[in-house]
């Protein structure tokens, strides 16, 4: 198919689907009306169970078991790609050095941010089910706190305070906490993912029952899946390097390499 | 004026597809489909919005009874996010792999079926 070709189909799928999606939206109720059916079922049944954080209550409360489902696909992502990225056939792996230039500036900003962003990836987990955050952002927030030291220029710094291999347990550790809590509810409980702890006072550090917990068991995945993510990455764009006796044609004198690779 | 948001969000995915059609670098492509899943984000929000209500969070004012904006919507918007990270990670990983098998990254330049 050539460029013109596809083009034409593109304009053409463009302005049928345009047409039906304006069709459908004039069937709409119209946009900032009031009537909202879930929300008002969501609300009710946050409202019973003392928890105020309404997102936070819907994703581990009311659908947990929809959240365990995208923590899989998360979980799932992060065993693709690190399947994808690791050294293949007439690869190696090279030392990174630490060399290149990093301002003074950027060194400082590193070490005063970095506690910073830690301790803000925290309070994010901790209080999910009372201020507006939870697993999901908190974990990213600490991940990216932890890449803070590769920003300030210092990839062996990073690589000794990131053990890979503890995240990868935390990754998998915080899948099985969260099926364990689940699994908790349908035997302590009515139903798979039930909240069966005692919600205690709206508001209160600790309150709505399983919430926290949930928090922490996806504040743990999230966190050690951006970092296992980001480091195949890293490795990929820093340390793997192609043979040298990749085109043997070209480079005749690549064997004694390819020897020490293998 | 009743459907504007709407619109906004069909607009941005549309973007994003014209984007993906006329791509010439697949890195370039997997961005462009980051672009069409934001237009979800836009659709989902819009929704769930309601004129004077308030963030789905109680305590101090917000209460039972005050207006709020749609929760549901918004942790769909959220489950949304995770999905497309995860999409664009695995996406990104495929494409380090095609660009080192056929040194090329331009999808036009990537005919040929391997079996």
């Amino acid at each position: 198919m050539t460029r013109r070709i596809r083009l034409v189909v593109l304009v053409v799928g463009i302005v049928a689907f345009a047409a039906a999606m304006s069709l459908a939206f004039t069937g709409m109720p119209h946009f900032g009306g009031d009537i909202h059916a879930y929300r008002d079922a969501a609300v009710s049944g946050t409202y019973a169970h003392d928890t105020a954080n309404v997102v936070s209550s819907i994703n581990f409360d009311q659908r947990g078991f929809d959240t365990f489902g995208e923590e899989t696909i998360l979980f799932c992502t992060v065993v693709g790609v690190a399947a994808l990225l690791r050294p293949v056939h007439r690869e190696r792996r090279r030392e990174v050095s630490d060399a290149g230039l990093v301002l003074e500036s950027t060194g400082l900003l590193v070490y005063v941010l970095f506690p910073l962003t830690i301790v803000l990836g925290v309070n994010v987990v901790a209080h999910g089910a009372v201020t507006p955050g939870g697993g999901f952002q908190g974990g990213v927030i600490l991940s990216t706190g932890i890449h803070l030291l590769y920003v300030g220029g210092r990839y062996s710094l990073l690589r000794k305070l990131r053990p890979l291999v503890w995240f990868q347990q935390g990754e998998a550790l915080g899948v099985v906490l969260f099926g364990a809590l689940g699994i908790a509810g349908a035997a302590l409980g009515s139903a798979l993912f039930a909240n069966v702890i005692p919600q205690g006072q709206l508001s209160d550090f600790i309150s709505s029952g399983t919430v926290p917990l949930f928090n922490i068991a996806v504040g743990m995945t999230v966190c050690s899946s951006v970092i296992v993510l980001l480091a195949s990455f890293l490795d990929q764009t820093l340390a793997i390097r192609a043979d040298a006796g990749n085109d043997s044609v070209r480079k005749p004198r690549s064997g004694f390499e390819e020897g020490s690779a293998s | 004026m009743n459907y504007y948001a709407y619109f906004v969000a069909v607009g941005v995915m549309l973007l994003g597809v014209v984007g993906i059609a006329t791509s010439r670098s697949l890195v370039h492509a997997v961005v462009c489909l980051s672009v069409a899943q934001s237009g979800t984000y836009v659709l989902l929000i819009a929704v769930g919005f309601q004129y004077g209500g308030v963030a789905p969070i109680f305590g101090g004012q917000v209460g039972r009874t005050t207006a709020v904006v749609d929760p549901v919507v918004q942790a769909l918007a959220l489950t949304d996010i995770v999905v497309s990270a995860a999409v664009t990670s695995m996406l990104l990983a495929l494409v380090i792999q095609i660009a080192k098998r056929h040194q090329a990254i331009d999808p036009d330049r990537l005919g040929r079926l391997e079996g």
